[in-house]
């Protein structure tokens, strides 16, 4: 199976999806001439031509709001968000318009569109440029969220979300653009709204998603050294999410660990935590532990940031808290 | 596949156990089952036995030292095995409770002699084997037990209340027919979780009736009196607010029972005390108002009497239980009683046999003490003590004559028992006592 990077399988994504269904075109900052602000639609400019693939001013609203109305008299935008620090100028186009532009007008006007860009924090760009939004977009009844954490799912995920007839929100990462991994090169789908298990284990189970699986995966490997053996979910989807997957898990291992790039208060553990208390009371042997930024804005010195992130080790000392094996 | 040979949890109340003596010698082979060595817990000498196959390649504890429960006491592992990170992780054995014994210790050391061979990773976790070849087998799902020692149990039944456990914990108990009271809680603040339900399923044969078998109780709710008697009593005398009632027995036909027994042959030779076990028992089992347990939030009346007998050993104190007393002839339990006596003496009871009490009787006549008060043991709503059978002056029909008569006093909680209800129990007692055929009826 062909290795590629994250970023290159976007890129095939999006060149699959443009292919396929000439409706379908990329507009954002930097997408065009430029080749995309990390790379992702290299190459497009050149294949599809400047009517689908649309370079913007710096006007997150502007042309957010455009791709609303292309939607409406039936194009498949996909807007692209430099980062979705920046989305936060447009996010009244993303939850006024877009999410609810299928209520508002009585089922008339559906809004095929992708909203997309990295998310949450890279290295040392401080508290306004390194958050993690996912709790705010999955809040919202008429958007779906999906957030990838690795090639294969991004692929998978980005061209269901091209497809589906409802606004989909895609966070990406940019430290996870050059990260590798398997991809096929024939052509698959992941549905929206199913979890993946990427690690079984009895013990414990770690909840996560994003990139955060990338560190879910290196704390079930050292914890596999001791002898603990971990299932990791990936929860793929935000909204709508796989209860199923949740309470799969936990009925197994009668015991989680939610993990999240976000904050605590309202995030996405939050909600997680509580479809567990729902569905898994009787088979819970212990209290379900969260990881997550600490609750300040995010530092911008290199030790400061790194105190503040979920990270491997804070993980295993939660499985070993869940498990009774630290008190 | 290396397993850890931890100091186990062989009774309900261990918190630690003191490594008597090795059975097994480092270098031998051992199947998972056989007996490594003989543990002093708090209650008995017990064995704790292999849970896996290999060899016994390190006895990490001492004998006559003191480990706490779920420290590491051991290795098993193949004989060409690395443990060296197995016993890195170990930490050191207690040096302080092994009282003085602890000199040459021959705890954990100072480094682990090399790496782990890559590939094979040593897996600490004492199910490993057992659930990677079979996974129906009845091991505890998770490495738990093999962890580090949890912190300091409480004792169950804090504040009388119901002992803290998981969701799980108690759903697995439910399903099991266990009473979590009986539990002992390994997690935090004493919480009893997944693994001592485990334990407590798979500690000994279930041989011994328990007194928590469905319908062998009634469970009252509380009343608002109930409640507030409760409350305003504990805030007085807590956590249990204990009353006393003392009554005097003429023994006389006691004795002539016993008299005659003696004659009829010594096959039926019974105690003064077998007959006021005896006694105790059926009036139990006439007040299940008596015969009760507190739980915190309702009290729970047996139908069944599992009468704890208090048996003086070389250093303490420990309660067998003459279960089902009432329903059982007066010879079988004078038999049942020597014995349990003998075996309490020489630390050979096993939980099962000092468990599961729904009320209890002191005795200590035989020291020529004329009368006491014994103290409650919870969550057992009264106990009853017993104090010499003396031959004293006594006015009967306005004559002055000489009678044996004994002092009995019952400590009583008074969040269960009023003095009224007490005191109608002891009078059946006493009738009992002084009409001795009543109770071979």
């Amino acid at each position: 199976m062909p290795v590629i990077t994250y970023r290159d399988a976007l890129n095939q994504a999006l060149r699959e999806e443009m292919q396929r269904d000439d409706r379908v075109f990329i507009m954002g900052e930097e997408v065009g001439v430029y080749q995309g602000a990390y790379k992702v639609s290299k190459g497009m400019l050149q294949e599809f031509g400047e009517m689908r693939v649309v370079d913007t001013p710096i006007t997150e609203l502007g042309f957010a709001g455009v791709g609303v109305g292309a939607a409406m008299v039936g194009l498949r935008p996909i807007i692209e968000f430099m980062t979705w620090n920046f989305a936060l100028l447009a996010l009244d186009q993303v939850v006024n318009s877009a999410a609810k532009m299928l209520y508002m007008s009585g089922g008339q006007y559906s809004i095929p569109i992708v909203f997309r860009g990295p998310n949450g924090a890279a290295l040392q760009l401080s508290a306004q440029h390194s958050q993690a939004w996912e709790s705010w977009l999955a809040h919202i009844p008429g958007l779906k969220v999906v957030a990838p954490g690795t090639p294969y799912d991004a692929k998978g995920l980005l061209k269901s979300a091209v497809r589906d007839d409802n606004p989909v929100i895609v966070l990406e990462g940019e430290m996870l653009y050059n990260t590798k991994g398997d991809v096929p090169a024939e052509e698959y789908l992941i549905p929206l709204g199913k979890a993946a298990l990427k690690r079984e284990g009895d013990h414990c189970s770690i909840i996560t998603h994003g990139k955060m699986i990338l560190v879910a995966l290196q704390a079930a490997d050292q914890l596999a050294k001791e002898g603990i053996r971990v299932d990791v979910v990936d929860l793929l989807s935000l909204r709508p999410m796989d209860v199923d997957a949740i309470a799969t898990t936990v009925r197994k291992t009668n015991r989680a660990v939610v993990l999240e790039e976000g904050l605590e208060l309202a995030g996405i553990g939050a909600q997680v935590v509580d479809y567990i208390q729902r569905e898994c009371f009787d088979d819970l042997d212990a209290p379900v532990i969260r990881v997550h930024q600490v609750d300040v804005p995010m530092p911008y010195a290199k030790n400061l940031e790194r105190a503040a992130k979920p990270d491997v080790p804070k993980t295993i000392a939660a499985v070993k808290k869940v498990m009774y094996l630290e008190q | 596949m290396a397993t850890k040979v931890v100091m186990e949890a062989l009774s309900p109340t261990m918190e630690e156990g003191r490594l008597v003596k090795w059975v097994k010698n480092e270098g031998d082979t051992v199947a998972k089952g056989e007996v490594l060595a003989e543990v002093e817990t708090d209650k008995a000498v017990m064995e704790l036995v292999a849970r896996g196959d290999g060899v016994l390649r390190k006895r990490v504890l001492g004998e006559g030292q003191t480990a706490p429960v779920g420290q590491l006491v051991g290795v098993i592992a193949a004989a060409d095995e690395d443990i060296g990170s197995i016993l890195s992780s170990a930490p050191a054995a207690d040096e302080t409770a092994g009282g003085g014994a602890a000199t040459a210790a021959p705890a954990t050391p100072s480094a682990p002699a090399a790496p782990p061979t890559p590939g094979t990773p040593a897996p600490t976790a004492t199910q490993a084997p057992a659930a990677a070849q079979a996974p129906s087998a009845p091991a505890p799902s998770g490495p738990a037990p093999s962890g580090p020692a949890p912190t300091a149990p409480v004792p169950p039944h804090e504040n009388g209340g119901r002992p803290r456990s998981s969701p799980l914990a108690r759903r697995l108990a439910s399903d099991r027919g266990l009473d979590l009271g009986r539990v002992q809680g390994s997690g935090p603040g004493g919480r009893i979780i997944k693994r001592d339900i485990e334990a407590a399923t798979t500690a000994g044969p279930a041989a011994t009736p328990r007194p928590t078998a469905a319908g062998d109780y009634t469970d009252v709710p509380l009343t608002q009196i109930r409640k507030t008697i409760a409350r305003r009593l504990t805030e007085s005398i807590g956590p249990i607010p204990t009353f006393y009632l003392t009554m005097e027995a003429d023994l006389t036909r006691t004795a002539e029972l016993r008299q005659a027994m003696t004659e009829a042959g010594n096959e039926f030779k019974v105690s003064f005390n077998d007959i006021i076990l005896k006694a105790v028992a059926t009036a139990l089992a006439r007040h299940p108002e008596v015969n009760a347990h507190w739980l915190g939030d309702r009290v729970r009346q047996f139908n069944r009497v599992h009468l704890g007998m208090a048996v003086a050993i070389e250093d303490g104190l420990i309660t067998p239980v003459l279960f089902d007393a009432d329903r059982k002839g007066l010879g079988e339990l004078s038999q049942e009683a020597r014995d349990l006596a003998a075996k309490a003496r020489a630390r050979k009871l096993t939980p099962n046999e000092y468990t599961g009490s729904t009320f209890s009787v002191s005795n200590l006549g035989m020291f020529g003490i004329d009368q006491f008060t014994a103290i409650i043991n919870p969550p057992e709503s009264g106990i009853i003590a017993v104090g010499a059978v003396e031959e004293k002056p006594v006015v009967v029909d306005g004559q002055v004559v000489v009678r044996k008569r004994v002092r009995f006093t019952m400590s009583c909680d008074h969040r269960v028992i009023d003095g009224a209800t007490g005191a109608r129990f002891l009078q059946d007692v006493r009738r009992m006592l002084e009409n001795p055929l009543m109770i071979v009826y």
